[in-house]
């Protein structure tokens, strides 16, 4: 019984649509973005949850597989052409600079995919060639299939994200429970430990950057479908920074914590920018919300929402426990 | 010739705002390892401050009220935010990541998003003739801090009781700790002496690009940690020396190779670097 129920999951979201209350196209856009956005952060964390890899540099993969898609399909590519060079583009520029990156450790590591990643947020900012937009960013002109097209077709876009989304999921969980998978977790544990058994952590680091890195793409390429187009945003290390504090609200290494954490977080994005303008000073901004509530989940909800049963009734014992 | 001239005294200017923003930075995280996310903070803070203050003082006085601003809220982020999640690295980096995101949205909430314009003093508006090229004077007072800040650190290092206890817990926090000294007090001071620099740094940064704005800290902040790896992290020598090679080398290739082509230069310099010592410059 209990095997089954990520499955039940998965119906019932392929059958929101067909309730009233969500059968509005505003709605089902939005839901669609809060799945493209869960996929995102289950895939970051295939390097921060499962292999303890502290990436800031995510986000250019994403803005690979959305520009390139957009730019693609622009030049007269079909969609599914567009979608499948962006994928290998993707991948290639992960496999190509995860070699580098990776060749330093811990923070410094971090840093420097930061600095991979602004590479790509200036190129996006300085449109070579007319491709990117610059500021205004690139919408996609030509060659939306039919399906996808017009307000009716908004179910369509819904049923593709939850499609990205469950491909992620059922990549993370078999590579998870594959033997690769473990020497991540062990790697996430004790990388020196991994190298002393013989295996070599650099090769399985890469192996998890470089996967994450074309799960991130397709990603990108869903993503311009369910929105239209691209924009320089996505490219900056503050969309890296957002799929970590999505993560970590989830509840990294978790199976389904991470999804939970970047739905939960798009959705609650979207409707403060919504409602919070009336309220007064900094409360009015998404971001400083977002931020306090982030500060306050690390220091007192350590493994995020996926461990909220643990940590919460200790939470509400532990005050107890001291007037006794 | 001139354009020359012009390029190197500007580049070294950034240069500075580069190394002032990397040193605190750089022996943050040489000692307590935590990649400061909130750095970019301080200095937006520092430069609001002298933004504010300025309208009732002289600007050399407003500068003072923003470091002194960058001063308080470095320590108190490390008090009441880094010092409870004591080795828990990640989760500090996490904190400093949410108070980024966070402090951003609140200079926002409180200055608007536009950038305001910065206040400068009238000597620091004029231009300096140098083998006939013309130069602004704000790039003189950015490298004269700069140089000033780089002489300050290394005496305090070298000839202070404190400056050897940060140093020797760079080198082994462990082995400081064992000793019965008490690293957490370096930390704090640590983070004082970063926030002062990049507070320093926002209002110098103010001055040069003449606007402040709510991102100004995290731009700068990029490449302040391109300089702190290839710099190699812990070592102010190592900061000054990357600070300088980043800032001529994106200065000169972004005028000769078109806007943006020095930035990534830059980071290619980066990926060199790495592959050639993984430690960073100073570190063999």
């Amino acid at each position: 019984m209990r095997r089954w129920w990520p499955l039940g999951l998965a119906v019932l979201l392929a059958l929101l649509p067909y309730g009233q209350a969500f059968n509005a196209p505003g709605t089902l856009n939005l839901l669609a973005l809060c799945l493209v956005f869960a996929g995102l952060a289950a895939g970051y964390d295939l390097l921060f949850g499962r292999t303890g890899l502290l990436s800031f540099g995510h986000a250019l993969y994403f803005a690979i597989g959305a520009y390139l898609t957009v730019i693609l399909m622009n030049h007269g590519f079909a969609l599914p052409v567009a979608a499948l060079l962006a994928m290998v583009a993707g991948t290639a520029v992960a496999a190509l600079l995860g070699a580098v990156a990776l060749r330093v450790d811990g923070i410094a590591f971090s840093m420097v995919t930061l600095a991979f990643a602004q590479v790509g947020a200036i190129i996006v900012a300085r449109d070579p060639g007319g491709l990117t937009g610059g500021e205004e960013g690139a919408t996609i002109a030509q060659g939306m299939p039919d399906a996808l097209v017009g307000v009716v077709n908004t179910v369509n876009l819904y049923w593709l994200a939850l499609a990205y989304l469950v491909v992620v999921l059922v990549v993370l969980h078999r590579v998870g429970r594959s033997p690769a998978g473990r020497v991540l977790s062990a790697i996430r544990d004790d990388a020196r430990r991994v190298g002393v058994l013989g295996l070599s952590p650099y090769r399985y680091k890469l192996m998890s950057f470089v996967l994450a890195g074309a799960l991130a793409a397709l990603g990108g390429t869903v993503y311009v479908l369910v929105v239209g187009g691209a924009a320089p945003h996505l490219s900056s290390s503050d969309l890296t920074l957002t799929l970590l504090v999505m993560v970590v609200l989830g509840g990294p290494g978790s199976r389904f914590g991470p999804a939970l954490g970047g739905a939960l977080f798009t959705f609650l994005d979207y409707q403060l920018t919504d409602y919070a303008t009336d309220l007064p000073g900094p409360l009015a901004q998404p971001m400083f919300v977002l931020g306090v509530v982030f500060i306050l989940a690390v220091y007192f909800f350590p493994g995020g929402l996926a461990r909220i049963g643990v940590t919460l009734p200790g939470w509400l014992r532990r005050p107890a426990r001291q007037e006794a | 010739m001139s354009t020359i001239v012009l390029l190197t005294v500007t580049g070294l200017g950034l240069a500075a705002l580069y190394f002032l923003v990397a040193s605190g930075l750089s022996l943050v995280f040489g000692l307590a390892d935590v990649l400061n996310f909130a750095h970019g903070l301080f200095l937006s803070v520092g430069a609001y401050a002298t933004w504010w203050a300025a309208d009732f003082m002289p600007v050399e006085a407003a500068v003072l009220v923003g470091v002194a601003a960058g001063v308080v809220t470095a320590v108190l982020v490390e008090l009441v935010l880094i010092r409870p999640l004591y080795r828990r690295t990640i989760e500090q980096v996490l904190v400093t990541v949410g108070l980024s995101l966070a402090g951003v949205a609140l200079l926002q909430s409180v200055f608007g998003a536009d950038p305001r314009p910065f206040p400068r003093p009238g000597w620091a508006q004029g231009v300096v003739p140098v083998l006939g090229a013309r130069i602004p004077a704000d790039r003189f007072l950015l490298i004269g801090a700069a140089v000033l800040v780089f002489g300050a650190l290394t005496a305090f290092l070298r000839y202070t009781r404190y400056g050897l206890i940060v140093r020797a817990g760079v080198e082994n926090r462990e082995m400081v700790t064992a000793l019965g000294i008490d690293v957490r007090k370096a930390f704090t001071l640590v983070f004082a002496i970063g926030g002062a620099a990049a507070a320093l740094a926002g209002s110098l940064a103010g001055i040069y690009f003449t606007t402040v704005s709510p991102g100004t800290g995290g731009s700068l902040l990029i490449f302040a940690f391109i300089v702190v790896v290839i710099g190699g992290m812990g070592s102010v020598p190592g900061s000054a020396v990357a600070a300088i090679l980043v800032a001529l080398l994106q200065q000169f290739v972004n005028y000769y190779g078109g806007s943006g082509a020095g930035d990534v230069c830059v980071v290619a310099l980066l990926a060199v670097v790495l592959l050639w010592r993984p430690k960073g410059l100073a570190r063999a």
